[in-house]
């Protein structure tokens, strides 16, 4: 998309580029995208646990880091939310926050060192539930983040897990998070 | 009277880069009041570009390392020019702030036995780059950004800062206008730190993006400030060279630290040919011995290939000069080779290098894993900029503090890779706490209504100009790129310069009666004639100084005087502001360094 080169392209017909859909639009391609950056607010902040050594700093192997290096590659285009039909198409910017900021929040729930728990906001505040799995968003990531499987099914696993299982939420709340 | 609307912070930070990230952290943790401002989106700024790493001697990797071998690192490579106190703080302070990082949610790659990898880096002695594959800066962006939007810090996204105000001697706020709708901003602040960036924009080849246009070192000039160092512009030696549109993309050092190699058009590894004396012990005198350090061998020197910047991209100059060449007018970069050496060496360069692999095969279709790619210097970093003290990162004009690439002092005459994402941190953290404590210690300062209408009424002439004798704002753009490109580039004489010299004060002339079409709103014509005269401002500063420095050093090179001057080693340059309004240049000698510190550099000679 944001990588499409011309020479890959029929030239003899027109190329038609168009403003993102998804946000409110100002001038030629430009469109107003602020909403993002206050959605990241209300996402509830990384809380590591307490340092592993006595200098303050951690133990993390490199497999558990790879996992979230993947999120972590995100750059902000928001090409993913400008695809997504649940904003662009029924602009649910209120109920439901994005591909863009279920990678954030999976890259902050499945960081080694965290202890926060966001499920019950994932499934409310954030909306999880409107995502359908089309994966549109995975197909246009220029980072490559595989956006659906990755990201959004584990969560919404997570999710289901700790709201409709309630004795399995009780031991995990006795079990140190990098185990799970 | 032109409208605008007014904002108040205790401390405004100016650029939102790692630099200016971490210094509004700072601040706002001192108890200030914080207003960020940034020309682009939050999260966009240059450091996000950043790939080697960020250089701190945590001593993960090889336990020889400490913050004494690190200062002396960095004040070789800057060729003792450097502020030596703020080499000591940044070399003694970075470990602290990488730390910190990961304490706020950056993950690193890691050791086997699960603490911070470190990788080799030119002019490094030991492996001592904390690092994400070769997204570090990426990293350390979002870090400080998700950390930083949870302060309650005001964050001014696409507003580009035009003048710096003045209440007598003190800083007093800023001015400036938003992109979208060109709407005016007043910002009235106690303080104000600039984190704004580069200049490499002044060059026709370039890393750098739109942004950095010397809005930073041109502000505070223009305001009473010091200009320090401003001859040294560091060309990186590997930037991409084909295709055109691509032309100057940087091709990161971390190639060569896993073993990528030089060769010219007949395959020759001719970085072996030219070893400085002052680097002679520490490099590697045979490929096997260089392949052997980048596999981590403890016992092995460096090759050439990983020399500092200034050096290689003269030697690859050379090599293009004498026809030795690439097709496309670089060199051979080849990482490929190590197939030889490793069994799974596409996969091996695909983890290490992933976004260099892609990088090639997207924009140039060239799979690194198989072919050489084809490369060339190109402007990367600006070592000089704004005076500061070493302690507090304050410039001369009372409460103006600066920091990160903008700021002078730390690199010297040239800067180590890796070395900059420290300094952001380092000096970041100590200006935000200065301008902080600043901040507490000065009561409100008053800001002229007439100052600000007739800032207001400057940006707004291109818009008045029509007619015979005005033009658009790219020509002139263009010409000045192309010029310093040309005759204050790598190799330097005094006669090109003095052309150069000429040729800015005649663009300044063109540039009065630039005109520009259409309204306020996302006019990039405007913002373009708006940064002109930043452009302007920071390459008549770099040819002054560089006509003034008659000798060769670090990234200083001049044909007419090739080699180092002993008098010459023992003196800044400046550049301030005179009383007519027209630009001066004076050296000073370098305060007398601390006895310790000169032992340390003694004993690691
Ligand atoms: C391709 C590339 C790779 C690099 N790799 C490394 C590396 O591996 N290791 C390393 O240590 N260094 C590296 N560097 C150097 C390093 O990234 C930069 O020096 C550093 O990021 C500069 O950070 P900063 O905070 O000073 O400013 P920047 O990150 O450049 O940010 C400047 C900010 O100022 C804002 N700004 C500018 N002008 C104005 C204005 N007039 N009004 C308002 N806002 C303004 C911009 O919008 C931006 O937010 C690399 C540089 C490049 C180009
Ligand atoms: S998979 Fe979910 S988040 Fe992605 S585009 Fe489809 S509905 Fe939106
Ligand atoms: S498309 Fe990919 S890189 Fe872009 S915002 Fe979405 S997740 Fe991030």
């Amino acid at each position: 998309m944001c990588m499409t080169r011309l020479s890959d392209l029929p030239l003899d017909k027109p190329v038609t580029l168009e403003p993102m859909k998804a946000f409110p639009h100002l001038r030629d391609l430009v469109t107003d995208v602020s909403w993002n950056f206050r959605v990241k607010k209300k996402i509830k902040p990384f809380k590591p646990r307490p340092p592993d050594a006595p200098d303050g700093t951690w133990r993390m192997a490199q497999a558990d880091v790879d996992r979230v290096q993947e999120f972590r590659k995100c750059i902000e285009c928001f090409l993913c939310q400008n695809v997504c039909h649940v904003l662009r198409e029924h602009q649910k910017h209120e109920e439901f926050i994005g591909p863009r900021f279920l990678v954030y929040a999976a890259a902050l729930e499945m960081h080694p060192l965290d202890t926060e728990d966001r499920t019950e906001e994932l499934r409310q505040a954030h909306g999880i539930g409107y995502c359908n799995i089309t994966k549109c968003c995975t197909k246009v990531c220029p980072e490559e983040i595989t956006i659906t499987d990755n990201a959004i099914i584990p969560l919404k696993e997570r999710v289901v897990d700790n709201f409709y299982d309630p004795l399995g939420k009780l031991v995990k709340l006795f079990r140190p998070k990098a185990q799970k | 009277m032109p409208e605008y609307q007014t904002f108040e912070h205790d401390v405004l930070v100016i650029g939102a880069g790692g630099a200016g990230l971490r210094a509004a952290i700072e601040a706002s943790a001192g108890g200030a009041s914080v207003g960020i401002v940034c020309k682009s989106l939050l999260g966009k700024a240059h450091t996000v570009m950043a790939e080697g790493g960020i250089a701190a001697a945590l001593a993960n990797v090889d336990e020889r390392d400490n913050w004494k071998v690190h200062f002396a690192d960095t004040m070789r490579g800057g060729q003792y020019l450097n502020n030596w106190r703020m080499a000591e703080l940044h070399a003694r302070e970075a470990p602290d702030r990488v730390r910190e990082l990961e304490a706020w949610g950056a993950l690193f790659d890691r050791t086997k036995d699960g603490r911070i990898l470190q990788r080799n880096f030119g002019g490094h002695k030991y492996p001592r780059l904390a690092h994400v594959g070769d997204r570090t800066g990426l990293e350390m962006i979002r870090t400080l950004q998700d950390h930083g939007v949870h302060r309650g810090i005001d964050v001014h996204m696409e507003c580009t800062v035009l003048p710096l105000l003045k209440d007598g001697d003190r800083v007093a706020g800023a001015f400036g206008y938003e992109r979208e709708r060109g709407r005016f901003h007043l910002f009235k602040s106690k303080a104000i730190v600039l984190a704004t960036g580069g200049i490499g924009r002044a060059y026709k080849i370039t890393s750098n993006s739109w942004e950095y246009t010397g809005d930073g070192q041109a502000l505070a000039y223009h305001c009473g400030a010091e200009l320090m160092d401003m001859e040294f512009v560091q060309f990186h030696p590997t930037g991409m060279v084909w295709p055109p549109s691509v032309q100057g993309i940087l091709v990161t050092e971390g190639v060569r630290g896993e073993g990528g190699v030089l060769q010219n058009r007949e395959g020759k590894r001719f970085m072996f040919e030219d070893i400085p004396e002052l680097y002679k012990s520490q490099t590697a005198d045979n490929p096997e011995e260089g392949w052997r350090y980048c596999q981590g061998d403890r016992n092995a020197r460096r090759p050439p290939e990983l020399l500092t910047r200034d050096h290689v991209a003269r030697c690859i100059v050379r090599e293009i000069k004498a026809g030795r060449g690439s097709p496309h007018g670089g060199v051979f970069l080849d990482i490929s080779w190590i197939k030889q050496k490793l069994p799974n060496a596409a996969e091996h360069i695909r983890k290490k290098l992933p976004s260099m692999y892609h990088q090639f095969k997207q924009l140039a279709d060239i799979d690194i894993t198989k072919e050489p790619m084809e490369v060339g210097p190109t402007t990367h970093y600006m070592m000089g900029g704004v005076r500061v003290d070493g302690d507090t990162q304050m410039s001369t004009v009372p409460g103006l503090f600066a920091a990160g690439e903008v700021a002078a002092g730390l690199h010297g005459a040239n800067r180590l890779g890796g070395n900059s994402l420290s300094d952001l941190l380092v000096f970041g953290q100590r200006a935000g706490k200065f301008a902080a404590q600043f901040a507490r210690e000065h009561t409100g300062s008053r800001i002229d209504a007439a100052e600000v209408d007739q800032a207001a009424r400057r940006a707004l002439e291109p818009f008045e100009r029509k007619g015979a004798g005005t033009e658009g704002p790219y020509q002139i753009q263009h010409e000045l790129q192309e010029m310093m490109q040309n005759l204050v580039g790598i190799v330097r004489n005094e006669t090109e310069m003095l052309r150069a010299l000429e040729g800015v004060h005649k663009l300044r002339g063109r540039a009065r009666r630039v005109g520009v079409h259409g309204n306020r709103e996302y006019n990039p014509g405007w913002h373009t004639a708006l940064d002109l005269d930043n452009l302007l401002t920071v390459s008549e500063a770099i040819t002054l100084s560089a006509l003034e420095r008659k000798e060769s050093r670090g990234a200083h090179f001049r044909e007419d005087c090739p080699n180092q001057e002993s008098a010459l080693g023992k003196v800044n340059t400046f550049v301030r502001k005179g009383p007519d309004g027209l630009m001066q240049v004076r050296r000073e000698p370098l305060a007398e360094m601390r006895g310790e510190l000169k032992q340390i550099i003694e004993e690691m000679k």
